[in-house]
């Protein structure tokens, strides 16, 4: 392996000069000692316990693993899970462009608060997502009267688990579209209006086009959190097995119920479903900054 | 060993992967003297200097500051000022803190270090900003600040990297002339890389004209403009002119005009010849004169003290001609005026399948 | 004639803001409706129920068995997280911006990962490796150093979870950053370490604070991979968000509410405060 070490500026190799070439080892030497130091803290807080999971999954051997994917329990779980995601985007996707239009391209009155408010869930524990919710639709909860008159579960049931998640994913495509938009400007759109666009060719002629990557960092961001959330769907959804078990609460109670080979499967699954969401969320942030650079 | 250049450069080479940026260049900057490095953008000049600086390690070649050779010594031990385009300025620190950043760097006692600071914001005329920041001072004074911090460690030479091109027209002539006298007052040995032939022609003593990483000409700003040596500095400096034509019998013939100069060139070979505008005279159109040549009036254009006349010549080649304006005699358009280009300079023609200069 | 050319002008004239106005409204309606529906009301609940009881209701929850533990230990080792990751992020934001080798973008993706990974898959992968069955951990169990279920677990949690932000908040400042006056620098003397704490250091010192700040305001509300690591011992490994947990499966959703509205005010409060901060070194990089 060969690992070329050196800013980035392009540096020749000079005739003689032992003082300048021990120079440089030095220096070589020095950049050398931090890039391990570095490898050295990723391989203890990621790369090893990834190969920990990795290992621990396959300890029965592959018959474990088909068996323990195709149990109900767990296609369930999965099931579950993409439910809960794709809802999630559909309402954080439209919703969160819509709103990262309107703060970006609108002047108006409260627009500060809004902007605000859009970095509150970050700021929120996801159990005290989950506690939001039970406070609203639990016993004695604000909405409960009107839900359950109307024989709507929501606590303990789907609609609460999609809420949290809603919730907690709602500042990702807005943060990501809002600063491409920003920097994008109202130029492109007033000359397909000039030209004599309507509103939505000018929407899907112009400027999705141009947001196309920010929008997928969102949404890939969104994706890999809707599929990772724990905390606030387990207070909400009331454990209810097979019925309100996502993936990530098959695992918790799997390891619970000492069934640790399979929590250790569907743990990796996850771990590998989010790594190609992470390939996704890479490429889309490579090209996101290219059409924010302009 | 030469004792008074202060600068000394040999076969200095550089090479980006497979792309030349600097071949083989060699020349001396004289002791207490300002040396220009005059080109257009890609020449190599920047980087010529930046590996004088020791910013760029060369790919072959050698350096000497000040009889010592330094091709091998680090940046911070060859003891150059350097001043940058964009100035450089620590945004962080104030004024006062950049001038003394070369002193505290030698630790030098903060009494030392203030009394160096306090004498070069004078010499720079901006002692009352000693503690404003960067980016409280306009381009001109950043310039200043970034000189006297260049300055302040008493470097043994001086380089600038195209000091007054991140600056207005206005403040660059400023700065230009008050560069020139701090020179005198100094006597530092300085050299600077500049695109703009003006600045080289007005400050320097001595012009280094390079040219896709080769040198095409040195000498005094005077030899450079009369008696260009290449057809790159004939074309580059001066805004000639350029007239194309073909050799004989010692002469470029352009049409029926014959202009001197090509006695060092083939027979009958393509040529080029470079007439600065303000080397074009004009006359009475005379039958009776042995080279009566004339050329027709297109347009005049006045411009104040100056007026520039475009003229096209018999096979259909334009020039430009200045001439004072009130040396304006019956000059209207479609009028035929006599045209002197006796003071052309003839090259040979570009090759064939050259890009346009 | 003239009059009713200028009437057909007029109406003209009219009709065009009415439909611009409308849709410039029902595009803010929607925007408003679902940030006050989605986010205003649920905060709204926390906090009305966190304050309804007063500070009684506040106490009451702290009197809990192992409460002020847990609330410490949330402080102190998000606090000690962000730290950590402040120096480790700073250096790899160092390497990735300015050297260049082999699998640097896959290292830029490995510092992703955290972000992308559940949290409590993170939690199962730490058992994996260090925990009490594991090689490694029984090694250092030998030593007396629990590496899982102990207070060590929660911080080595939290650096895993927070290990992109400072990266991440230093990275564009380093990128943006003008080679120029660390050239002045060396040339003026200065050696490559007086050269970086002279002038990238002051550069990207705000960076790092504010990435720094977000790791600890993450930090705080980590629930995921603590959950399974930590053991949740009461008075020792218990952290906060796990206290509001179990005030909320015990039907004390007031107590909880009161705990909870303490912890989001300080989060909230941390990230407004490096929202702002963020922006402010964009706009002076860009000058």
């Amino acid at each position: 392996m060969s690992v070329v070490l050196g800013p980035p500026r392009l540096v020749d190799v000079t005739p003689g000069g032992e003082e300048m070439r021990r120079r440089g080892r030095r220096r070589a030497l020095v950049r050398g000692a931090i890039v391990a130091v570095c490898l050295l803290y990723l391989t203890v807080v990621l790369l090893g316990p990834l190969v920990g999971i990795f290992l621990s999954a396959f300890r029965e051997g592959l018959p474990k693993i088909g068996e323990t994917l195709t149990s109900p329990d767990v296609r369930h779980a999965f099931f579950l899970t993409f439910e809960i995601a794709i809802v999630t985007l559909l309402v954080t996707t439209t919703f969160g462009a819509v709103t990262a239009w309107v703060l970006v391209r609108h002047r108006f009155v409260g627009r500060r608060i809004l902007n605000a408010l859009v970095e509150l869930p970050l700021a929120m524990s996801p159990v005290t997502v989950g506690l939001a919710c039970v406070l609203l639709f639990g016993r004695g909860g604000w909405f409960e009267p009107w839900f359950t008159a109307r024989g709507i579960q929501v606590i303990f049931a789907l609609p609460s688990m999609i809420l949290v998640t809603i919730f907690i994913c709602i500042p990702f495509v807005i943060r990501s579209v809002a600063p491409v938009l920003e920097e994008l400007g109202t130029e492109e759109e007033d000359a397909a209006r000039t030209l004599g666009a309507s509103t939505l060719q000018t929407l899907f002629r112009v400027i999705l086009p141009n947001i196309r990557w920010g929008l997928f960092y969102g949404i890939a961001l969104t994706t890999a959190r809707s599929i990772g959330e724990i905390g606030a769907v387990l207070i909400v959804s009331g454990m209810l097995k097979g019925q309100t078990e996502t993936a990530t609460i098959y695992v918790l109670t799997a390891f619970e119920e000492r069934m640790d080979a399979e929590g250790y499967i569907v743990a990796l699954t996850l771990a590998a479903i989010s790594i190609v969401m992470l390939l996704v969320i890479e490429i889309s942030k490579r090209r996101k900054i290219k059409e924010v650079m302009g | 060993m030469r004792m008074n250049a202060a600068i000394r450069v040999q076969n200095l080479t550089k090479k980006f992967g497979s792309f030349v940026a600097v071949d083989d260049i060699s020349f001396d900057a004289a002791e207490g003297k300002i040396t220009a490095l005059l080109g257009p953008s890609g020449s190599g000049k920047s980087t010529v200097l930046r590996m004088i600086a020791g910013l760029e390690t060369p790919t072959n070649g050698r350096i000497w500051i000040e009889d010592d050779e330094t091709t091998f010594k680090s940046v911070q031990e060859r003891r150059v000022g350097f001043v940058f385009q964009h100035y450089a300025l620590f945004r962080h620190m104030t004024v006062a803190q950049n001038v003394a950043f070369g002193l505290a760097v030698r630790k030098q006692s903060k009494a030392d270090q203030a009394g160096r600071v306090d004498e070069l914001l004078d010499l720079v005329q901006l002692s009352p900003f000693a503690d404003r920041f960067p980016d409280q001072l306009s381009g001109g004074q950043r310039q200043r600040v970034a000189l006297a911090r260049a300055l302040a460690p008493r470097p043994q030479v001086l380089l600038l990297d195209e000091p007054f091109g991140a600056l207005d027209a206005r403040v660059r002539q400023d700065l230009r002339h008050w560069l020139d006298g701090l020179h005198r007052e100094l006597g530092v040995t300085s050299l600077f890389v500049t695109h703009d032939q003006d600045e080289a022609l007005e400050l320097a003593h001595e012009v280094v004209v390079m040219h896709e990483g080769r040198i095409e000409q040195m000498g005094s700003p005077t030899q450079i403009y009369n008696e260009p040596q290449t057809a790159f500095v004939a074309g580059f400096i001066g805004s000639p002119n350029v007239l194309q034509g073909r050799v004989a019998a010692g002469h470029v013939l352009v049409g029926a005009h014959r202009l001197p100069g090509a006695d060092h060139m083939e027979e009958g070979a393509a040529a080029r010849a470079f007439v600065r505008p303000h080397d074009v005279r004009l006359a009475e159109p005379d039958p009776e004169a042995a080279a009566a040549v004339e050329a027709r009036v297109d347009r005049v254009s006045t411009l104040g003290w100056l007026s520039r006349v475009m003229l096209r010549l018999d096979d259909g080649q334009t020039i430009v001609a200045e001439i004072p304006s009130d040396e304006l005699i019956d000059l209207t358009e479609g009028t035929t005026v006599a045209v002197d280009l006796r003071r052309a300079k003839a090259f040979e023609a570009e090759p064939v399948g050259a890009p346009a200069e | 004639m003239a009059s009713a050319v200028r009437t057909v002008q007029q109406r003209r004239v009219f009709r065009a803001p009415t439909v611009t106005r409308l849709r410039h409204w029902s595009l803010r309606g929607a925007a408003i409706t679902y940030l006050v529906a989605m986010i205003v009301v649920p905060v709204a609940a926390i906090v009305t129920k966190g304050f309804a009881g007063g500070l009684d209701t506040f106490r009451e929850a702290m009197a809990s068995p192992g409460a002020w533990e847990a609330i410490s230990l949330t402080l102190v080792a998000s606090a000690l997280a962000a730290i950590i990751n402040a120096i480790f992020g700073t250096m790899l934001a160092y390497i990735l911006v300015r050297y260049r080798f082999r699998g640097r973008g896959l290292l830029s993706a490995i510092v992703d990962l955290p972000f992308a990974i559940p949290t409590l898959v993170t939690g199962v992968m730490l058992v994996a490796i260090y925990g009490p069955n594991t090689p490694i951990g029984k090694a250092f169990g030998t030593v007396g150093i629990p590496l899982m279920f102990s207070q060590i677990a929660v911080l080595l949690a939290l650096c895993v979870v927070t290990l992109p932000f400072v990266v991440r908040t230093v990275q564009p400042v380093l990128l943006e950053l003008d080679t120029a006056e660390e050239e002045a620098a060396q040339v003026l003397g200065a050696s490559a370490w007086k050269t970086f704490r002279a002038v990238v250091m002051p550069a990207i010192r705000p960076a790092i604070a504010a990435g720094a700040l977000l790791a600890f305001a993450r930090g705080l509300g980590e629930f995921g991979s603590i959950v399974f690591v930590s053991g949740n011992i009461e008075g020792r490994t218990k952290t906060a968000p796990y206290f509001i947990f179990q005030l909320t499966n015990q039907f004390k959703p007031d107590q909880a509410a009161a705990v909870a509205t303490l912890l989001f005010a300080i989060s909230f409060v941390l990230v407004l405060v490096t929202s702002r901060l963020v922006r402010t070194e964009r706009k002076e990089a860009k000058s």
